[in-house]
C-alpha cells in the first residue's frame, strides 16, 4: 500500500457550511503538512474527522494500509485505534494529574515517560499541575503527552494561538525542530500564513469547507491553482527564497531571479523573505544612490488609493507590495505600466527558516 | 427518643446512598454520552420521583415486589420464602428508587461540565471509553457525585410516604425516624417529638453544612469543575 494519507469525506455541519474535503499526502515527502485557511472553512472540523472525533456523512479515509472510515463498507474505526496524537488549540491537559501523571497516561511505561519528560525539558515541572504552568510549557506538556503515545500521525489545531507573540515565534521554530526530529507525519491547522511558511513542508489550502489545492509549500505560494488561492495565501511580500551566500554580517537571499541583501540571521538553505509593504520606498529611475541596500528595478502593476496612502505592486521578477503616502503617489507620477525602482533597506528583510 | 428508629433510618440511608452511587454512575452516564433520540424518556423516568406523590410511588412498588410479582418470586426462591414488603430488603428498594434523581441529576450534571475537549484528548491518546470515564470524567466530577450521595442520604433520612406505603410501621424494620415522629405527634407525645424532630433538623443542617465546606475545598483544588 502506499505510504499516504487519502481522505475524500463530507460533511454537513449545523452551521451550514459542508466540509467536502478531498486530498492525498504523501507521508514520505509530507513530513510536515500545513492545513491552511481562513477561519471558519472547516480546518478544525477536517482534522476531528481524520482523528475519528467527528464521523464524516459519506466517503472514505485511508492511512498507509489501514482504512479509517469507509461509507460503503460501514467501517469507521474508533479513535482510540487510528492512534492520531491530537493537539488541541488549549492543549486539554488533564487538570486533575500532575505533568508527570499527564505523560504517563499517554506513555505505556513510566521509563518512557521519563524520557519523553527529560527530551521536553520538563522533568523539572513533573510535580506541578497543568494550571501553574506557564503557556509554553503547557504547549511542550501536550506536545509530550501526544507523542509519548507514540502517534501515527499528529494532528494539531492551531498549537501557537493560544501563546502570546513573543512566544509564539519563539515556538515556532522549536514546534518545527520537534515534528521533524520525531518523524511522525504531521497536520498543522493554521490560518497564520508566516506560521504555515515556516512550519510546513507541504499545504493544503482549505476555503469554504473544500480543498483548493494541495502540494508542496512552495508550488502552493508560488503557483496557487485559483484566484480564492492566491487571494488567501495572499502573498503581502512573504516570499520564498533561499542563501546564497553571505559576507560582512550581510546574507544573499535568492527570490525568483533577483538578488536580496538583508542581515545575516544565521539562517540557512531555504527562507521565507518577510518585507513589510510600509518598508518598502519607491524611486524614480533618475534617483540617487542611497544607503539602501537593495534598489530592484521593476515596473507597477497596479496602484489603489486607500484614503492618504496608496498601495503600489511592482513586478520586479517577483511580485513586491509597496504602501506609499497618496502623496507622494502623486509627487513621483506613479502610474501602472511605469517603470520605477523598488528601495528596501538591508533591515527591513526578514528572513525565516523554513 | 427513639433511638432504635434513628438508628433504622441511618442504616436505610448509607445503604441506599451506597446502592444510588453504583447503579446511578451508569444511568448518569449513559445520559451524559448517549445520542440525544432516546434521551428524554429516560430522563423523564428518572426524574418521575421528583414530581410523583410518595403514595403513588409506593403503591406502585408495593405492586412491583409483592410475591406474585415478578421481583417478588425471584426474591422468595433466593431467599427462600422472604417476602420483599413490609421487610427492611423491601424498603431499601423503595429508597433507592424514591432518591434516584437525587443522585443522578447531580452527577449527570458534573459529568456533563467536565470539558468534552480532555475526554477526546483522553481517546486520541488510545485509552478506552470506560477508561477514560474512570480515569478523567469521575476524578473531575467528585464535587458532583459528592453532592448527589448527601442528598440522597438525606433524602432518605427523611423520607416518610413511601416507608409508609411499603415498609409500613414494624419496629425494628421498618419504622424510620419520621415514622416515629408521627407516631409520637399522634400519641400526643409531644416532648419526644420534639426531641427526634431537633435531632432530624441538626443533622441535615450538619451534613448540608459539610457538604458545602467539602465542596469548596474539592473546587479549590479541581479548578475546571
Amino acid at each position: 500500500m502506499a505510504n499516504e494519507l487519502a481522505c475524500a469525506c463530507r460533511k454537513r455541519l449545523p452551521s451550514g457550511l459542508a466540509v467536502d474535503a478531498a486530498f492525498r499526502l504523501p507521508l514520505d515527502r509530507a513530513t510536515v503538512t500545513v492545513l491552511f485557511g481562513p477561519s471558519g472553512s472547516g480546518k478544525t472540523t477536517l482534522l476531528r474527522l481524520l482523528a475519528g472525533l467527528e464521523r464524516p456523512d459519506e466517503g472514505c479515509v485511508q492511512f498507509r494500509d489501514q482504512t479509517w472510515f469507509d461509507s460503503t463498507r460501514g467501517v469507521s474505526l474508533a479513535p482510540q485505534l487510528r492512534r492520531t496524537g491530537f493537539l488541541f488549540q488549549e492543549y486539554a491537559l488533564f487538570p486533575h494529574l500532575t505533568v508527570r501523571r499527564n505523560i504517563e497516561y499517554a506513555a505505556r511505561d513510566p521509563r518512557k515517560a521519563s524520557e519523553w519528560m527529560s527530551r521536553f525539558d520538563l522533568t523539572w515541572l513533573s510535580p506541578r499541575l497543568p494550571r501553574s504552568l506557564s503557556g509554553g510549557e503547557q504547549q511542550r506538556v501536550a506536545l509530550a503527552r501526544a507523542l509519548a503515545a507514540e502517534p501515527a500521525l499528529l494532528l494539531l489545531d492551531e498549537p501557537l494561538s493560544a501563546l502570546d507573540s513573543p512566544t509564539r515565534g519563539r515556538l515556532r521554530q522549536e514546534l518545527r525542530r520537534e515534528l521533524v526530529e520525531s518523524g511522525i507525519p504531521s497536520i498543522i491547522v493554521t490560518h497564520d500564513r508566516i506560521e504555515a511558511m515556516a512550519l510546513g513542508d507541504w499545504m493544503a489550502v482549505l476555503i469554504g469547507g473544500v480543498v483548493h489545492q494541495a502540494g508542496p509549500i512552495d508550488e502552493v505560494f508560488r503557483h496557487p491553482a485559483n484566484v480564492q488561492v492566491a487571494e488567501s495565501v495572499g502573498v503581502e511580500n512573504v516570499l520564498p527564497g533561499e542563501i546564497v551566500g553571505r559576507a560582512e554580517g550581510l546574507a544573499t537571499v535568492r527570490v525568483g531571479g533577483t538578488r536580496l541583501e538583508c542581515v545575516d540571521s544565521g539562517e540557512t538553505g531555504a527562507v521565507c523573505v518577510c518585507i513589510r509593504a510600509e518598508d518598502v520606498t519607491l524611486a524614480p529611475g533618475s534617483a540617487a544612490v542611497s544607503s539602501a541596500r537593495n534598489r530592484l528595478a521593476g515596473r507597477i502593476r497596479s496602484l489603489v488609493r486607500e484614503g492618504p496612502l496608496a498601495r503600489v505592486e511592482v513586478d520586479c521578477g517577483f511580485p513586491l507590495v509597496a504602501v506609499v503616502t497618496a502623496q507622494s503617489a502623486g509627487d513621483l507620477h506613479l502610474n501602472p505600466g511605469d517603470p520605477v525602482y523598488a528601495v528596501v533597506k538591508a533591515t527591513s528583510v526578514h528572513l525565516l527558516p523554513r | 427518643m427513639d433511638w432504635q428508629a434513628i438508628g433504622l433510618s441511618l442504616r436505610l440511608a448509607i445503604l441506599t446512598t451506597a446502592i444510588l452511587l453504583i447503579v446511578g454512575m451508569p444511568i448518569a452516564y449513559w445520559l451524559t454520552y448517549s445520542p440525544r433520540r432516546w434521551r428524554f424518556l429516560v430522563e423523564a423516568v428518572v426524574a418521575l420521583p421528583l414530581v410523583l406523590p410518595p403514595t403513588v410511588l409506593g403503591f406502585y412498588v408495593l405492586l412491583a415486589i409483592g410475591p406474585r410479582s415478578p421481583v417478588g418470586a425471584i426474591y422468595r426462591v433466593l431467599t427462600s420464602g422472604g417476602l420483599l414488603p413490609f421487610s427492611f430488603p423491601g424498603l431499601l428498594v423503595a429508597s433507592v428508587l424514591y432518591s434516584l434523581p437525587f443522585t443522578v441529576q447531580p452527577m449527570a450534571g458534573a459529568f456533563a461540565a467536565v470539558d468534552r475537549k480532555l475526554v477526546e484528548a483522553s481517546w486520541c491518546l488510545g485509552v478506552s471509553r470506560l477508561a477514560t470515564f474512570r480515569r478523567i470524567v469521575v476524578p473531575l466530577a467528585v464535587p458532583g457525585i459528592v453532592t448527589g450521595a448527601i442528598l440522597s442520604f438525606a433524602h432518605t433520612m427523611g423520607e416518610f410516604g413511601v416507608v409508609l406505603m411499603v415498609g409500613g410501621n414494624i419496629a425494628g424494620v421498618t419504622r424510620t425516624v419520621s415514622i416515629s415522629i408521627y407516631d409520637q405527634v399522634q400519641a400526643l407525645d409531644y416532648t419526644a417529638a420534639a426531641e427526634t424532630s431537633l435531632f432530624l433538623l441538626a443533622l441535615s443542617f450538619s451534613v448540608l453544612a459539610l457538604t458545602y465546606s467539602l465542596q469548596r475545598r474539592i473546587w479549590a483544588v479541581w479548578p475546571t469543575s
